[in-house]
């Protein structure tokens, strides 16, 4: 709470104010400030909140009953319009959690690709936040090199896997398709023009007092709050917590790569801001790294009853023939079974709980998404502060409604 | 499914050298016979506790320096239809320091779906508990403010329960609601 030192305590003003009345304000579900569906309730004392509550559930679109009604491969587009500003990295956890479940692990150069996946769609989370949250304070040129920026990660996502938004690229034991052998110059290029924009946006807006004020000192909430609140991720990593689901828990070739985990000191929405622009560099460092070391080989499991196996073994031998029929009629069958398996999403710990009972479809699907955790913590983060400040926090919090209301 | 898992558990119950993880091994000493089974399929550490040690074991995990488990990360539920007891409340928890996950499941009945809330512990659980509550009818005794989250407090029945049918519809409230349902349609597509 901020408080003033010409006029006391915060409490001391209040006990002033005798007669002060509350103004109720309803923010949403559909403001230009709420890039996704939310209503945000306040009660304001001038411009100081004094209560405040946060109503989600707009998108709300029965993402595990439509799961739990579909075969497991079926799941994957609702998987990418969980997180859709990330949508590689929800099939990534989901395909992760189901191979969990069948005890199998993909070939190298399968694995390889899934981290550049990953975190191209990292990267196209971050550019979208950090673009959303300058447009909101005003920065309408920032917000173009953001998303132009943004355009460019699309184009390496279409390199792989032919889609630019829902791009449906990961399958259970494998990817829909393997890259072609220009994909590392392809990609060296577009990261190198990303790079360029990435400089220019950060100039754009770390010289701008206007930007700086209005992120320095919002939003802030103690470590131990946030760790008690369940948030994860750039906001948790900002008030000094190096939590990261890729250091802590690896997955993929995360550990044979070299990159950081940016932390920030205050964790107010200035170094929530920073963190995700060095998470940007630490992203192109880690795709760098991969499509340098891509091994050669397959990208799929060579077991025709977790994934399809090629057309040529399919026509020519009887297993693969069987497998094929039973796979798409009937879908993969994991034995009897319950996995948690966690990714580190755009925004934080990406969980997916699967429940097997030996059939074609997941009994249940569970995605524990960050974005509906950090949502949870708007309402201590802005208790007490300026009305203002609810539009820098809640774009640091990045909720994004497909993810958060499922 | 119930037929299937059963054997399965039964194998995979305390045996007399008791469970490989340590998790497990403390939850089972300090908690005996309260800790209905345990498994640690695909390595995910799993007690199944039964209801009235649910808080108990809650601030063991929470407050023991060896276990320490400060993220209460995900609350939700399972409906086993048609296995008794039906629902199963699962909490997955996650220790910063020690860097390990363990899962809590606590089976409820059909007839008495209710269970302590645990958001006085974790105020995550604020949150993660009102879905449970929506999605399933779960009742978290002692929770602060315990309505839908998602859906409205209008909405009829719980839908991810197996018993709710995918298809079903529900009238349009609010002032948008032109389309009304008549009286007499059954409300499925």
């Amino acid at each position: 709470m901020a408080d003033d030192p010409k006029n006391g305590s915060a409490a001391e003003q209040d006990a002033l104010d005798l007669d002060f009345e509350t103004m109720e304000l309803k923010v949403g579900p559909s403001h230009p400030a709420t890039h996704g569906t939310v209503r945000i309730q306040l009660k304001l004392d001038g411009e100081r909140i004094v209560w405040s509550e946060v109503e989600v559930g707009y998108l709300h679109r029965g993402f595990e009953k439509e799961c739990e009604s579909g075969l497991y491969y079926q799941a994957f587009p609702y998987t990418d319009r969980l997180n859709y500003v990330s949508p590689m990295i929800n099939n990534v956890g989901y395909a992760l959690a189901v191979e969990k479940l069948f005890g199998v692990e993909v070939p190298p150069r399968c694995q390889y690709l899934r981290t550049i996946a990953s975190e191209v769609s990292r990267m196209s989370d971050h550019f979208t936040c950090l673009g959303a949250c300058a447009l909101e304070l005003g920065a309408f040129t920032a917000f173009l090199y953001g998303v132009e920026a943004r355009e460019l990660v699309w184009d390496i996502h279409d390199e792989m896997c032919g889609a630019r938004v829902t791009c449906n690229y990961v399958r259970i034991g494998g990817i829909s398709a393997d890259v072609g052998p220009e994909f590392k110059a392809f990609v060296d290029e577009k990261l190198a023009q990303i790079a360029k924009l990435r400089k220019d946006f950060e100039d754009l807006l770390l010289s701008n007092p206007i930007f700086i004020e209005r992120m320095e000192n919002t939003g802030l909430l103690p470590k131990e709050q946030l760790i008690a609140l369940g948030v994860t991720g750039p906001l948790l990593r900002a008030a000094g917590v190096p939590y990261d689901v890729r250091r802590a828990q690896p997955y993929l070739v995360y550990d044979k790569i070299d990159w950081d985990v940016p932390i920030g000191e205050r964790g107010d929405n200035m170094d929530r801001f920073l963190i995700r622009i060095n998470e940007l560099n630490q992203s192109t460092r880690i795709i760098q790294q991969c499509v340098e070391q891509l091994p050669d080989g397959p990208v799929d499991l060579n077991d025709p009853h977790v994934r399809l196996a090629g057309k040529g073994r399919v026509y020519n031998k009887m297993e693969e023939l069987i497998a094929q029929f039973k796979l798409v009629t009937e879908g993969p069958k994991p034995p009897v079974g319950e996995v948690y398996q966690a990714v580190e999403g755009g925004n934080g710990e990406l969980g997916f709980y699967v429940v097997s009972d030996g059939s074609g479809s997941p009994y249940k699907l569970r995605a524990r998404s960050p974005s509906f955790s950090n949502t949870a913590a708007l309402t201590p983060m802005i208790q007490g502060q300026m009305l203002a400040d609810v539009i820098p926090t809640f774009d640091m919090i990045n909720m994004i409604g497909g993810e958060c209301d499922r | 499914m119930a037929e299937e898992q059963k054997p399965a558990e039964a194998a995979e119950a305390p045996a007399p050298s008791g469970p490989a993880s340590p998790i497990l091994k403390r939850l089972v000493d300090g908690f005996g016979d309260k800790i209905l089974s345990t498994h640690e399929f695909r390595g995910d550490a799993t007690a199944i506790v039964d209801r009235g040690a649910l808080i108990d074991v809650c601030k063991l995990l929470r407050d023991d320096p060896e276990l320490a488990f400060d993220f209460l990360m995900d609350v939700t539920a399972v409906d086993y239809i048609g296995r008794v007891p039906r629902f199963e409340v699962v909490y997955h928890f996650y220790s910063l320091a020690k860097n390990h996950r363990v899962r809590i499941k606590v089976p409820l009945e059909e007839g008495d779906p209710k269970i302590p809330s645990v958001a006085s512990l974790w105020p995550s659980a604020d949150w993660l508990e009102r879905e449970t509550w929506d999605m399933y009818g779960v009742k978290f005794e002692g929770h602060p403010n315990l309505k839908r989250i998602y859906l409205y407090e209008e909405f009829e029945g719980h839908p991810l329960r197996k018993d709710y049918p995918k298809e079903k519809r529900q009238p349009l409230i609010g002032p948008g609601a032109v389309h009304k349902i008549p009286e007499n349609d059954d409300l499925t597509i």
